[in-house]
């Protein structure tokens, strides 16, 4: 190939960023923000080449593939890049001021070690065609991310992230026994391997440990019991990275792996479409019945995971040759809705000083801007047009009719009207300010430089349906062909 | 009954009882060796892959991959038990009056 090695670049530059941040730590909000550009860069560059190769494949010290690890960018790899530099910009500038005052000196000195790590290993999980790789690179995510969860250092965010490590850690194990068991088959781990292998009931218990792992990283009904403890107490930037792009990482390799097996057969895939319900339904209540913010938005995350197994289940006939698409472009609309719903979140916390729900309207100060922009996310995840949540969702539903299965057509339906009622909760008090009590409302309005990142966010997840035609050529290239 | 058979036996059955602990277990430094149990389990499952009957030698790459794994468990072991210490101390400042 001709040109830097984009690829490559992608995962090492965060990696060195990462190093060079925490031994640096005055000036490690300033190495963040570049090195997050810098990478986001690369991928830019890196879409461009997929755009006129297709896909671009690099050999890594130029041993290739069974003995060699292969990275490889195809449309849905770039994709998932993309969502990540693009969230992981506007979550980098919002951290900035997040984590601006004497008080919070701690948190700012580890938060950009780990989330450069964070970014290393996501990408690195995005360009992955060698299983133990992936292995590796969740591992990696896992670390940073539990980090992110206790940024706070409260006890609360404590337990919830020794939670998260326990979870994280068997699912990452049981993953690693699922490659163990397909190397006693197979004796290679390269993806072209995996997928050329014939069909056995060996194979299909490898693959199906590896699931169980997957699905317990990803949070998946109901493995997911650990999730809304941990991105409601971590603190907002951490939060927005986590719901918005950590649990897209096992998704990304469920998504990937399942396009290319043959052997799902009709049971299989009704079961993973049961445990999506079940996490549209649970989650649903769940967020309904939620007191704070915060924990509304983490149980809605459950949900929102539980719909795009649906849409990888279910979407279509000919079991997943289409559907993905479906649940590709649902992880992209929840990556950038969540991540703005969770600052904006974070923000109205600031502002009004709690996020209890039920006294949101309460309070003498407005955080319009965040209120706004809490809105927005809200409309793409409800899946209102021309958000790319709706988008999605159509997908999701246009395949699943033709394919004749009204049923989860109408388990989409029950998600949706789920959606609705437990965001109006919160939009509700955002509407109305009559009841404080002594004076009227306060001159400040509670807005400020900081609302801009998650408005932005916000503002692309509604804007992005318009552009959905592209964006579903996209993830298409380099797809549909055997991998080579 | 052939070594390897053996192996892989040994290496799911610790794998299971590692899982046991860490899910069915209160005690949180328990649940972390429970963790341990099943990383040595799936290790033992991928050392199985090298074994070949005995003139051959053996497969020199799932040794890489365990080592990898143990290096890899370490680190996340650390982690675990550094919250684990943390969130003692902070149990503990709340029981004294």
């Amino acid at each position: 190939m001709t040109g830097p090695d984009w690829l490559t670049l992608s995962i090492i530059l965060p990696l060195f960023g990462a190093v060079a941040a925490f031994i640096l730590p005055r000036a490690a909000a300033g190495l963040g923000l570049t090195t997050v550009a810098a990478t986001t860069l690369c991928v830019l560059m890196m879409a461009d080449q997929v755009a006129a190769l297709g896909a671009v494949t690099v050999p890594l010290g130029g041993w290739g593939a069974p003995l060699g690890i292969e990275l490889r960018a195809d449309g849905l790899s770039v994709a998932m890049l993309a969502l990540t530099g693009m969230v992981g910009l506007l979550v980098s500038v919002s951290a900035i001021d997040a984590f601006a005052g004497d008080r919070t000196a701690r948190q700012r000195q580890y938060f950009w070690p780990l989330w450069l790590l964070l970014l290393s290993g996501l990408n690195g999980v995005y360009l992955g065609t060698d299983l133990f790789n992936l292995y590796v690179m969740i591992e990696i995510i896992a670390l940073a991310a539990v980090g992110l969860t206790v940024l706070g250092g409260t006890r609360e965010a404590l337990r919830a992230g020794l939670d998260y490590v326990y979870a994280s850690i068997l699912g990452a194990l049981l993953f690693l026994l699922g490659v163990g068991l397909i190397y006693l088959q197979l004796g290679r781990l390269d993806f072209a391997g995996v997928i050329a292998a014939p069909p056995s009931a060996a194979m299909t218990a490898a693959l199906a440990v590896m699931f169980v792992g997957l699905a317990l990283k990803t949070a998946l009904f109901p493995l997911h019991v650990w999730l809304p403890a941990a991105h409601a107490n971590a603190a907002a930037p951490a939060s927005a990275l986590l719901s918005g792009l950590v649990v897209k990482g096992a998704l990304y390799i469920v998504l990937r792996l399942a396009g290319y097996m043959p052997a799902l057969t009709e049971d299989i895939l009704t079961l993973i479409g049961l445990m999506g319900a079940g996490a549209v339904i649970w989650g649903g209540i769940q967020a309904l019945r939620a007191e704070r913010l915060k924990l509304l938005v983490a149980w809605s995350t459950v949900a929102q995971i539980g719909l795009i197994f649906v849409a990888l289940a279910r979407a279509g006939e000919r079991g997943l040759s289409d559907s993905w698409k479906a649940a590709a472009l649902l992880i992209l609309a929840h990556g950038i809705a969540k991540a703005a719903m969770f600052l904006a979140a974070g923000r109205i916390k600031d502002e009004i000083g709690h996020d209890r729900i039920r006294d949101l309207d309460r309070s003498p100060i407005r955080p319009t801007l965040a209120q706004v922009t809490f809105a927005l996310a809200a409309i793409s995840l409800i899946g209102l047009p021309p958000s790319l949540g709706f988008i999605g969702k159509w997908q999701l539903m246009e395949g699943a009719m033709m394919a004749g299965y009204w049923h989860w057509v109408a388990i989409t339906m029950i998600g949706t009207l789920f959606s609705v009622a437990y965001f109006s909760r919160v939009l509700a008090g955002f509407l109305r300010f009559d009841r404080v009590r002594g004076g009227p409302l306060a001159e400040h309005h509670g807005w400020s430089g900081a609302d801009a990142a998650p408005l932005i966010l916000a503002s692309a997840a509604v804007l992005l349906g318009l552009a959905a035609g592209p964006i579903i050529a996209f993830i298409d290239l380099g797809a549909g062909g055997a991998m080579p | 009954m052939t070594p390897d058979l053996i192996y892989g036996a040994a290496g799911l059955a610790v794998f299971g009882i590692g899982l046991w602990g860490a899910i069915a277990l209160q005690d949180r430094m328990r649940r972390l060796l429970g963790l341990k149990l099943c990383s040595v389990g799936a290790g033992f499952v991928l050392i199985v892959g090298a074994w070949r009957e005995p003139p051959a030698a053996p497969d020199p790459m799932p040794h890489a991959l365990v080592i990898t794994g143990i290096v890899v468990m370490l680190s996340a072991t650390a982690a675990a038990l550094a919250l684990i210490r943390r969130l003692h101390d902070l149990e503990d400042a709340d029981d004294r009056p």
